[in-house]
C-alpha cells in the first residue's frame, strides 16, 4: 500500500499574528513554523497503517527550501521518503495541482491530509485533488481502517457521522480523533537525515485566487466583570446591553 | 447568468446556515442585477423550500431521489454542477459546512471556478474585481481575496449573515434531475449515525453555546451546563481535555482541531482558555467566561466575566434566565 501524506508548513499555534507594513504578508520575524496540526493526524495514521499492512509512506510539501526542517521532522516521525515541490503555496488550487501531479507520477493508493491548515483555513485541497484525479474524497474523516483494497471510514457530518466504504485510490482529509499524533524519537531523528528528499519543480496553472490584504480583528473592549454574588446580573446585561438573549 | 445557492436540508427543514447562505446569495444576485436560484440537497419538503422566498430566492430546484437524502459527495457534486449549467450560474454560494466544503472544492475544479471558503461578508465589486473577506489564521485574522475567472464559488461562514425575512414571499419549487447513475454513489454512506442532541440544537448551527472545561471536575456535573443551555436554548460544548478523557463526546469538542463555532453567545465554564481552545471560539460575537482563577487567560478574550466557582455561579445564571423568561 502506497501512502502519500500532504503536509503544510504553518506558524505555530501560539504565534501572535502580525503582518508586514503593507498588510500583504505575514510578518515572519520570530515566528516558528510547524507541521500543520491537522496534518499530524494524517501522517501518524498513515504510518500506523503502513506498520500494519506494509508499504511506503511518502510526505509531500509545496514550499520553498525553508520548509525542509519540517519535512525532515515528518521523516523522523516515520515517513519513508519525501517530495518538496519547490514553490510558494499560493492557493489551494495551485497546491492541489502539485499533489495530483505527484499522485499521477507515483501511483499512490491513499492520499491523506489534514482537514485544513491552521493558517489559510481553506478546507479545499482534498476535494480539488479528488476531482483532478477523478477519485473519491472522504472529508473530514474521524476514522480510517483499510482491509485489502477497501477502506472503511467515518465521515463527520453536522450532527452525526456517516460510515463510508471506498475502494483505493481515494483522498481522505483527517481530523481528530483519528489517532494520537506521534512525536519523533531520537532514532527517528537520526535516520531522517539520510532518508530521500526529492525536490521537484511546480506544474500546472497559476492560482485562481489572490490575497490583497490581511487585517486583524477589532480589539476587544476588555472584560466587564460581574461579582459572583450577583451572577444573575450577567443575564440582564446579556439581554439589555449585549442583546444576545 | 444567475446566482445559484446550495441549500442543505435535514428532516424536511432548511438548515439555519442555509437560510444565511440563501440571504447572502440573493443579495449578491441583487448586486449583480440577476436572479437567485437555489438547489436543495438532503431531505426537504416542497412547503419548506417554498418559504425560501423570504430569503430572496425566486426558484428552488429539487431532486427528490431518495438516495440523495444522506450526504454523498459524488452525487451532490454532479447534481449541483448540473444545476449550475442549466441556470448558467456564474456565482455559486454554499455553506462553509462539512458538506459545503466537500462539494464546493470538487465543484471548483469541475466548473473551473475560483473558490473562497470561510467568507464572512458580502463581496466588494470595485473596479472590475470581485473581492471577498474571509477568516484566516484560525480566527486571528481576516484576508481580502480576489476571485478571478468567469465562475466563482463562495462558502459562507456560519452565523456571519443575518437571514432576510421578506414575509409572504414564496419561491417556486421545480423538480430537477441530474440523471445520476450508480457510480455517482460510490461514496454513499453504508450507515448514518446521528448524535443525541441536547434540546435538539446542533452545535455547529447553534447561535448560543454553553461550554464546559476541566473546571467542571467530572461528567456527573454536566447537568449544570445542560440546565443553563436548556434555559437559554443553547447547544452544549466542551474543551479538548474534557473530550480526551471521555467526559464528553468528541463531537462536542470546540477548538483548533475540533469544531470551530461562531455563535452570538459563547459561555465558557471552567475553561482556562488555552490558545488552541480560543482558535475554535474567537469569532463568537459575545464571550462570557466563568472561572475561579482570576488569572485564567480566557478573561483576556472575554466580553463579560465572573470570577467565581462554577458550581455556585451556574445555578444562579440558570435561575436568572428562567426568571427573565
Amino acid at each position: 500500500m502506497k501512502f502519500l501524506v500532504c503536509i503544510s508548513n504553518v506558524p505555530d499555534t501560539t504565534t501572535k499574528i502580525a503582518f508586514t507594513p503593507d498588510n500583504k504578508e505575514l510578518n515572519k520575524a520570530g515566528v516558528q513554523f510547524v507541521i500543520n496540526p491537522w496534518d499530524e493526524y494524517a501522517l501518524t495514521r498513515a504510518i500506523e497503517l503502513k506498520e500494519k499492512l506494509g508499504g511506503n509512506v511518502t510526505v509531500l510539501n509545496v514550499g520553498e527550501a525553508d520548509t525542509e526542517p519540517n519535512i525532515r521532522k515528518a521523516l523522523a516521525i516515520g515517513a519513508d521518503d519525501a517530495i518538496r515541490v519547490n514553490a510558494k503555496p499560493t492557493d489551494a488550487f495551485f497546491v492541489a495541482q502539485q499533489i495530483a501531479a505527484a499522485v499521477k507520477e507515483g501511483g499512490y493508493d491513499i492520499i491523506l491530509m489534514g482537514k485544513e491548515s491552521i493558517d489559510y483555513n481553506g478546507f479545499q485541497v482534498h476535494g480539488m485533488v479528488g476531482e483532478l484525479l477523478g477519485i473519491p474524497t472522504v472529508a473530514p474523516a474521524i476514522k480510517l481502517d483499510v482491509e485489502g483494497n477497501t477502506a472503511t471510514l467515518e465521515r463527520e457530518i453536522e450532527g452525526g457521522k456517516e460510515i463510508v466504504e471506498v475502494a483505493t485510490p481515494f483522498v481522505v482529509s483527517c481530523q481528530e480523533p483519528m489517532c494520537e499524533p506521534r512525536i519523533p524519537n531520537m532514532r527517528g531523528i537520526m535516520t531522517a537525515r539520510t532518508k530521500p528528499l526529492k525536490v521537484v519543480e511546480p506544474t500546472g496553472e497559476a492560482a485562481r485566487t489572490q490575497v490583497t490584504e490581511f487585517a486583524l480583528p477589532p480589539k476587544k473592549q476588555g472584560v466587564k466583570l460581574i461579582p459572583a454574588e450577583s451572577a444573575g446580573d450577567l443575564i440582564k446585561l446579556l439581554r439589555n446591553e449585549a442583546k444576545v438573549i | 447568468m444567475s446566482v445559484l445557492i446550495v441549500v442543505e436540508c435535514d428532516n424536511g427543514e432548511v438548515k439555519k446556515s442555509s437560510l444565511e447562505v440563501a440571504s447572502y446569495g440573493s443579495q449578491v444576485a441583487q448586486m449583480l442585477g440577476t436572479t437567485a436560484t437555489a438547489v436543495a440537497v438532503g431531505e426537504a419538503t416542497e412547503t419548506n423550500l417554498a418559504t425560501l422566498g423570504e430569503q430572496g430566492i425566486s426558484k428552488v430546484l429539487y431532486d427528490n431521489d431518495s438516495r440523495l437524502k444522506d450526504f454523498v459527495n459524488g452525487a451532490y457534486t454532479k447534481l449541483i454542477a448540473a444545476a449550475a449549467q442549466q441556470e448558467s450560474a456564474q456565482i455559486i454560494v454554499l455553506a462553509n459546512s462539512n458538506i459545503g466544503a466537500a462539494v464546493g472544492s470538487r465543484l471548483s475544479v469541475r466548473l473551473q471556478a475560483s473558490l473562497a471558503t470561510n467568507v464572512v461578508e458580502l463581496p466588494k465589486m470595485d473596479g472590475g474585481q470581485f473581492v471577498v473577506k474571509r477568516g484566516a489564521y484560525s480566527g486571528k485574522a481576516f484576508s481580502d481575496v480576489i476571485l478571478s475567472g468567469e465562475r466563482k464559488i463562495i462558502a459562507v461562514k456560519k452565523n456571519s449573515m443575518e437571514p432576510l425575512h421578506n414575509a409572504g414571499q414564496t419561491a417556486t419549487v421545480e423538480q430537477f434531475s441530474a440523471q445520476l447513475t450508480d457510480t455517482d454513489f460510490a461514496d454513499a454512506p453504508k450507515q448514518v449515525i446521528m448524535q443525541e442532541q441536547a434540546g435538539g440544537i446542533l452545535l455547529p448551527e447553534a447561535d448560543k453555546v454553553v461550554s464546559g472545561g476541566r473546571g467542571m471536575k467530572g461528567p456527573e456535573n454536566w447537568n449544570l451546563i445542560e440546565d443553563l443551555a436548556k434555559a437559554l436554548g443553547a447547544a452544549t460544548a466542551c474543551s479538548k481535555p474534557v473530550s480526551d478523557v471521555d467526559w464528553r463526546p468528541h463531537h462536542e469538542h470546540v477548538g483548533q482541531t475540533g469544531i470551530t463555532v461562531s455563535p452570538n453567545l459563547y459561555i465558557a465554564c471552567g475553561i482556562s482558555g488555552a490558545i488552541q481552545h480560543l482558535a475554535g471560539v474567537n469569532s463568537s460575537k459575545v464571550i462570557v467566561v466563568i472561572n475561579k482563577d482570576p488569572e485564567a487567560p480566557f478573561f483576556k478574550a472575554a466580553d463579560y466575566g465572573i470570577v467565581g466557582d462554577v458550581f455556585d455561579v451556574l445555578p444562579k445564571l440558570t435561575q436568572a434566565v428562567k426568571e427573565l423568561n
